[in-house]
């Protein structure tokens, strides 16, 4: 499959391998940004190709683990309604609120649907007149283009029962919430390629001359993430920190012209508390006053409900990459993709369920 | 049994488990396996049960007899390459394929919602006699039942069915053993996506069919040319991956395949990548996978070439003495690691 295969190509992969371990690496530390580029490191057991001087440590891009217990517990709250159609992504379904997922609400007898896209919740919209249709728009800069077009769309075709459940997160200020943390040991990171995608790279230069570190816009494929390393690698032994994209064939500088459009005219920025980390401020999106038509939050009475997070769970160490997933007491015992306590555990994104279904144990 | 003792038998899935059963504890993988073992398992256990076939194997005065049944609720039930009826006898034809009998005799129960349009229950019932036919087996008994509107979904059919185990076959998941070479006979996960592709809610185009088909006569020529196979599974729901998760756990054996020996169709990699599933773990109605003796597998691998069925099959790995109940892939790039068993599901309701 073109522009796949030769990214997954061994001979590309063999090259990069015998060239980063040529750099002669030091000690060093990268944080690989996004759930996508853990699957694949884990996936594809990429680490077993580098030296063992190198660490990989898993940041905060996965964003089902990063979407707040209290916003699932509104989602399951909206969603045992019996006038509201509950849509969302396949896998927000499994994630754990304070008591149910939403697939419990489901077998419960609550309408709850997964779809693809934002716009087949609109569909559901204009099929079911009576039914108040809510989307659970989760995600970073990726996902939230579509849905902030799905607001637009149902406003031009005048639905008044569609609305979102927004739990939009920005990558930069959490970045930035990593690298001024006291436990902080990244040296090196690879940015999220499809975030890149959406909104350029200009907003991690300010970062990488601030905190003196490289970032590597790094796509998803093997190849990508041993390209990316092998950037970072160099950098670090040529004493340089600049921002270099290494994923040229999706990303440029400035980004996507109309999504980052569509963003401004239907969100505004926002505090936003991150599951695991807690809050940061101006890292969310939410919807603009002039939308508040399709706000889940405003359309229901969710005001009383506040959760606070499992002890047991160190997911949020996980998700800053201050442990390993294997260091928690209740992974693969307690915690399993099969009865989930903490999100990472939920998405194949997630570092804990990506370490559990390709590694299984720490030898591996 | 005293009420005392009823009493006593609580449910072994622990409390905190799901109390509730969800679509997931029918999607092939691990919560399946809890249900079927905790609940199912744990009370019907017998020696016949404990052998975790496809087919129980019975022996009936001086022969041995297949006996398996399924049930079949995929949605839609008119998809691209076939129906809910092919299936149902496909599918039964096969399981009894995968104990190494000739399969003689099948029963067939329909659960009709109200609504069901007669011509639609006729074509379905067409295709269910031209399977038969085709296959050389009868449909010698069955069940009716209508349900209320929103009480099923258009329509559910179950298929038992009975076979007879030539001398000197045994076939069956314990007997794999370290060395067995792994056959699997084509590309996979065609018949899932194939669903997907016709499932409401999604749209995307392809022209790819589901790939259910008879694969007795495909064993019955791979039995021709020799009897060293062990053991012998059609990987539907959870795909191959759920399957040699299987094999790997009841024989106890380690597995080691290839990434890159598996054969996937052009369309179906380009419909996983774009929703995110892994093919490992998508159905197949018309393949299987054959634990063979290292010394017959070029022969059996020849006999399955002269076969439609078979034409495309390939070895893709081995079982080892490593990591026993455990399966191994070594990836497309060189490195190795683990393939669990699917957790819930990826697609509902594909067969």
């Amino acid at each position: 499959m073109k522009y796949l295969d030769e990214f997954r190509d061994s001979t590309f992969v063999k090259n990069l391998h015998l060239k980063i371990n040529e750099l002669d690496a030091h000690p060093w530390t990268i944080m690989e940004i996004c759930g996508g580029q853990t699957h694949t490191i884990l996936k594809y057991n990429i680490e077993d190709l580098l030296p063992e001087k190198i660490s990989l440590i898993h940041g905060p891009g996965c964003p089902v683990c990063v979407t707040p217990l209290e916003m699932i517990d509104k989602a399951i709250a909206i969603a045992s309604r019996e006038d509201v159609i509950f849509t969302s992504f396949g896998d927000m379904m499994r994630v754990p609120g304070s008591k149910l997922d939403l697939l419990s609400v489901k077998a419960e007898g609550g309408n709850v649907k997964m779809v693809y896209s934002p716009l087949d919740a609109l569909k559901l919209a204009e099929r079911y007149p009576d039914k108040k249709i809510v989307f659970f728009a989760v995600g970073f800069e990726t996902t939230a283009p579509a849905n902030a077009f799905s607001v637009i769309e149902a406003k031009r075709r005048e639905l008044k029962n569609y609305s979102l459940l927004c739990s939009h997160v920005l990558v930069p200020p959490a970045v930035e919430a990593l690298l001024n943390s006291k436990e902080n040991r990244i040296q090196a990171l690879l940015a999220a390629g499809h975030v890149c995608t959406v909104m350029g790279f200009d907003e991690y230069i300010p970062l990488s001359k601030k905190y003196k570190i490289p970032i590597i816009v790094t796509g998803f494929e093997p190849v990508d993430i041993l390209q990316g390393i092998y950037m970072a690698v160099k950098q670090l032994k040529e004493g340089r920190h600049k921002v270099e994209n290494s994923y040229s064939r999706v990303v440029t500088k400035e980004g996507n012209f109309l999504a980052k459009k569509l963003l401004n005219e239907v969100f505004d920025v926002t505090d936003r508390k991150w599951r695991g980390i807690g809050l940061i401020p101006k890292s969310g999106f939410k919807l603009k006053e002039i939308f508040s038509d399709y706000d889940a939050e405003k359309i229901f009475d969710l005001e009383k409900i506040v959760t606070e997070e499992s002890e047991l769970c160190i997911a949020g160490k996980v998700l800053q990459g201050q442990k390993k997933p294997f260091e928690c007491s209740a992974f693969g015992s307690l915690c399993t993709p099969e009865h989930p306590i903490g999100a990472p555990m939920v998405s194949t994104e997630g570092a804990c369920s990506a370490y559990f279904n390709y590694r299984k144990s720490r030898q591996m | 049994m005293n009420e005392e003792n009823l009493n006593n038998l609580i449910c072994p899935i622990p409390k905190s488990d799901y109390d509730r059963v969800l679509l997931a504890h029918g999607g092939g993988g691990t919560l399946s396996h809890q249900l079927i073992t905790k609940i199912f398992f744990s009370q019907f256990q017998n020696e016949f049960l404990n052998e975790q076939h496809d087919s129980a194997v019975l022996n009936i005065g001086k022969s041995r007899i297949a006996f398996t049944t399924d049930s079949y609720v995929v949605s839609p039930i008119f998809f691209p390459g076939g129906n809910i009826g092919g299936l149902s006898v496909n599918g039964t034809i096969n399981d009894l394929a995968m104990a190494g009998a000739k399969p003689l005799f099948i029963s067939s129960s329909f659960i009709i919602e109200e609504g069901l349009e007669i011509d639609d229950l006729w074509q379905i019932v067409l295709s269910m006699k031209q399977c038969a036919e085709a296959s050389g087996v009868k449909i010698v008994t069955g069940d009716t039942k209508v349900v209320d509107k929103g009480k099923g979904d258009k329509l559910f059919i179950n298929t038992s069915g009975i076979g007879i185990i030539p001398d000197g076959v045994n076939i069956a998941p314990k007997n794999c053993k370290e060395g067995d070479k792994i056959i699997l006979s084509g590309k996979i996960a065609e018949h899932g996506i194939a669903i997907m592709s016709a499932r409401e809610g999604l749209t995307f185009e392809t022209t790819l069919k589901s790939d259910t088909a008879p694969l007795h006569t495909l064993v019955e020529k791979m039995l021709e040319a020799s009897k060293e196979i062990h053991a012998l599974r059609d990987p539907t729901r959870g795909g191959i991956a759920s399957t040699l998760n299987e094999i790997a756990s009841t024989a106890n054996v380690g597995i080691l395949f290839e990434e890159e020996s598996i054969p996937i169709a052009e369309e179906v990699r380009g419909a996983c990548e774009i929703l995110g599933l892994d093919p490992l773990y998508i159905a197949n109605e018309g393949k299987l996978i054959a634990f063979v003796d290292p010394l017959a597998a070029k022969t059996i691998l020849e006999a399955m070439h002269s076969c439609e069925l078979g034409k495309e099959a390939l070895i893709i790995g081995e079982v080892t003495s490593e990591n026993k109940g455990s399966v191994v892939m070594k990836t497309s790039i060189g490195s190795k690691r683990i393939v669990q068993m699917i957790s819930g599901e990826q697609l509902p309701r594909i067969c």
